[in-house]
């Protein structure tokens, strides 16, 4: 049986094809404005790598924000329910999922069949959120995808202040005028962010096995701040940024 | 398997429910060019002393507060009133919602404000403290408050809690005489409390009688019906509506008319609802999850008596439990005791976290509930402490439970599109999938 999941993000389109229980194809695509067309595109994409036609596709699921814009989704799942079925895939001992995506952040407590127990959303607050870490290497003027590895070389510890995203962007700068090394003001950021998604997870209970997904599970400083806040190891599975399309694409398959 | 149906059909009394509503909004704009007493105040500041002056209207803030939260629009013009006049946006909704329509002059049914005789009030939490101080200041109106002294009843001080709460009452007579120039008639005040005490033991009747499956009621319709007993509680009209609804609730319930065709599951809301989307409720509803029952809709408007094993059955009144009210004194032990054994509105406003946990997990057994709904209402400090205890409580009861946040009459702290996305997972955690 050959199924399709669609993760529409509120930064980019994710597109997983399974066929009996084995990933076909994996696509990710910014989403833009107009997402029901880039999910239409991310699909023709997947289906063309998976060398799948579209009517061998038995059943499509979309999750996300955004899930209502696949059209050619016949039912839809929520984003914890996603993260659940799709972490277990990998990790089949998992029993606490942590998403961490550009502007959202979850805790998913779930059993061994995938089954929600317990969930915990932040969805008002950037300062626990990968669109943090963005605005950071803006200040900074440093790449994203380099702060992981510069945070890992920081050795002098530094306090952020200010709980808000918008004020730490003035409280980095102030940082940067004080030569404080970048590196060091890079990890602070991530401890910050840590601290807020820790603070979140404890009110579902950390369970092990626990998994982190999501976009900034890609950044090893981040993950490196995670596992100290928590306090416990991660398990980060291959491509964690596709954990919900799999997840949707497996609930496809019943 | 097929699905099993139940039938359903609207409330007859829907109907006078609402002209009840619309009425009474009514009446309180025309009351004194009748030469009617008018008056403000919490809805639980002991209104039916007020009656022993003859007829009166009462604009209780609170459900005046909801009923202009209920218009988005309207509340977000009152509130930024009163916030641009620098009172914290972080105060109770109601307040800020009443104190703006008495800023702009505005009255929420149309017309101005109109000045009230004197407030009647009660301190049950800070911001009521603050509130009707900010009336008085304002509007120039006389002010008289019952400190009202609430604590467990089993600690030893019970007694002097009685004393304190009744030497208030008292003293409040001859003060609302002088402010008012009218002659207290107790025959009056004897009346009054009598269909008070009647009106919250039916209220609490028929919410009783949503243990029952299917059931008879849906939440949104018990606010709805709920709006007489909360503002004219001491009327012989309201008496007349409860006993015609409880007669209705029974005979739903002997028929097996149901409040949704489909009851898959069954659900406890807590704390009040955001009051501009109570489609929140048909929402889950849809999916065959139907509210039967809040801590919010019973503590207001009625009681219950907690039996030995924790279960409840209805109040009898102070007057079928042989308490004599032949006289002002008599009267007003009555309604003091009445009032501070009233269980579930005293944990609400005693914020004591061993007591609403153990109350709502109660609640939740007694109506044989299969999850709850928590509002983390900012709008509301008092109702919204220890609601974490509450929903770790729960949840170690065995319940489901999840958590949105908001504020019961502003909407400008209430996220559509988030919120749902919550409900719709907790739905999906229930395997309760939209009704076809």
């Amino acid at each position: 049986m050959i199924t399709a999941g669609v993760d529409i993000g509120s930064k980019t389109v994710k597109v997983v094809i399974v066929k009996d229980g084995k990933i076909l194809s994996k696509v990710i695509m910014p989403g833009g404005r107009k997402k029901d067309e880039v999910a239409d595109q991310a699909f023709n994409e997947a289906l063309e790598k998976a060398n799948v036609k579209r009517e061998d596709v038995l059943k499509i699921v979309s999750t996300g924000a955004g899930k209502k814009k696949a059209l050619y989704a016949k039912d839809d799942i929520s984003e914890v329910g996603a993260d659940a079925k799709g972490v277990l895939f990998y990790f089949p001992n998992v029993r606490t999922v942590i998403d961490v995506g550009a502007e959202e952040g979850r805790g998913v407590k779930c059993d061994a069949t995938g089954k929600v127990l317990d969930f915990v959303i932040n969805e008002k607050c950037g300062a626990g959120a990968g669109s943090f870490t963005e605005a950071m290497s803006r200040a900074l003027e440093v790449k994203l995808e380099d702060m992981g590895q510069m945070s890992l070389t920081s050795h002098g510890a530094v306090p952020m202040n200010a709980q808000c995203a918008v004020f730490a962007e003035s409280e980095v700068i102030s940082l940067i005028h004080k030569k404080i090394p970048k590196e060091d003001i890079i990890k602070a950021v991530h401890d910050a962010i840590a601290a807020r998604i820790t603070s979140m997870i404890r009110t579902i209970g950390v369970e092990q096995d626990v998994c982190m997904v999501g976009g900034l599970s890609l950044n090893v400083g981040f993950v490196k701040s995670m596992k100290d806040a928590l306090g416990v190891d991660l398990l980060i599975p291959e491509d964690p940024e596709f954990i919900g399309a799999l997840g949707a694409a497996l609930a496809a398959q019943g | 398997m097929i699905e099993e149906k139940f039938k359903t059909q609207p409330f007859k009394v829907f109907g006078k429910a609402k002209e009840l509503r619309q009425g009474f909004y009514q009446s309180y704009a025309t009351a004194k060019d009748e030469g009617k007493l008018t008056t403000t105040g919490s809805i639980m500041s002991f209104r039916p002393v007020i009656a022993g002056l003859g007829d009166f209207v009462h604009l209780g803030g609170e459900p005046y507060g909801a009923v202009v939260g209920a218009d988005p629009i309207m509340s977000q013009q009152f509130t930024e009133e009163t916030e641009s006049r620098g009172y914290a946006r972080d105060m109770c909704g109601y307040m800020r919602n009443y104190l703006g329509s008495m800023f702009l002059n505005k009255y929420a049914f149309g017309g101005p404000f109109k000045k009230p005789s004197f407030v009647f009030h009660v301190h049950f939490c800070e911001h009521h403290g603050k509130w009707y101080q900010i009336v008085k200041e304002t509007l120039g109106v006389p002010v008289k408050v019952i400190d009202f002294p609430v604590g467990p009843p089993d600690d030893g001080r019970q007694e002097s809690r009685e004393d304190y709460l009744y030497n208030q009452l008292q003293e409040s007579i001859p003060w609302m005489e002088k402010v008012t120039g009218i002659k207290y008639d107790d025959e009056k005040l004897i009346k009054a409390l009598k269909n008070y005490f009647m009106n919250e033991s039916l209220w609490g009747e028929i919410i009783l009688l949503n243990r029952n499956r299917p059931a008879p009621i849906d939440i949104k319709t018990l606010y709805a019906f709920q709006i007489p007993g909360t503002l004219f509680p001491h009327e012989q009209r309201c008496v007349d509506f409860q006993k015609e609804l409880l007669d209705e609730m029974k005979y739903r319930v002997k028929e097996g008319i149901a409040a949704v065709p489909v009851e898959r599951a069954r659900l406890m809301h807590d704390n009040q609802p955001p009051w501009y989307f109570l489609d929140l409720f048909r929402y889950m509803e849809q999916h065959g999850a139907v509210v039967v029952i809040s801590h919010y809709v019973l503590f207001l408007g009625g009681t219950v008596n907690e039996k030995p094993d924790g279960s409840f059955e209805r109040q009898p009144t102070p007057m079928e439990m042989g308490m004599k009210m032949t006289n002002r004194d008599e009267a007003l032990r009555a309604l003091v005791k009445w009032s501070l054994r009233r269980h579930s509105w005293r944990v609400g406003i005693s914020n004591l976290a061993d007591e609403k946990k153990d109350l709502e997990v109660k609640l939740a057994k007694d109506w044989h509930i299969d999850g709850a709904v928590m509002h983390f209402n900012r709008g509301c400090e008092m109702i919204a402490s220890n609601e974490k205890e509450v929903r770790l409580a729960l949840m170690a009861a065995g319940y489901p439970v999840v958590t949105y946040e908001g504020n019961m009459a502003d909407r400008r702290e209430f996220d559509e599109g988030q919120t749902m996305r919550r409900i719709t997972a907790f739905m999906e955690s229930m395997n309760l999938k939209k009704i076809a």
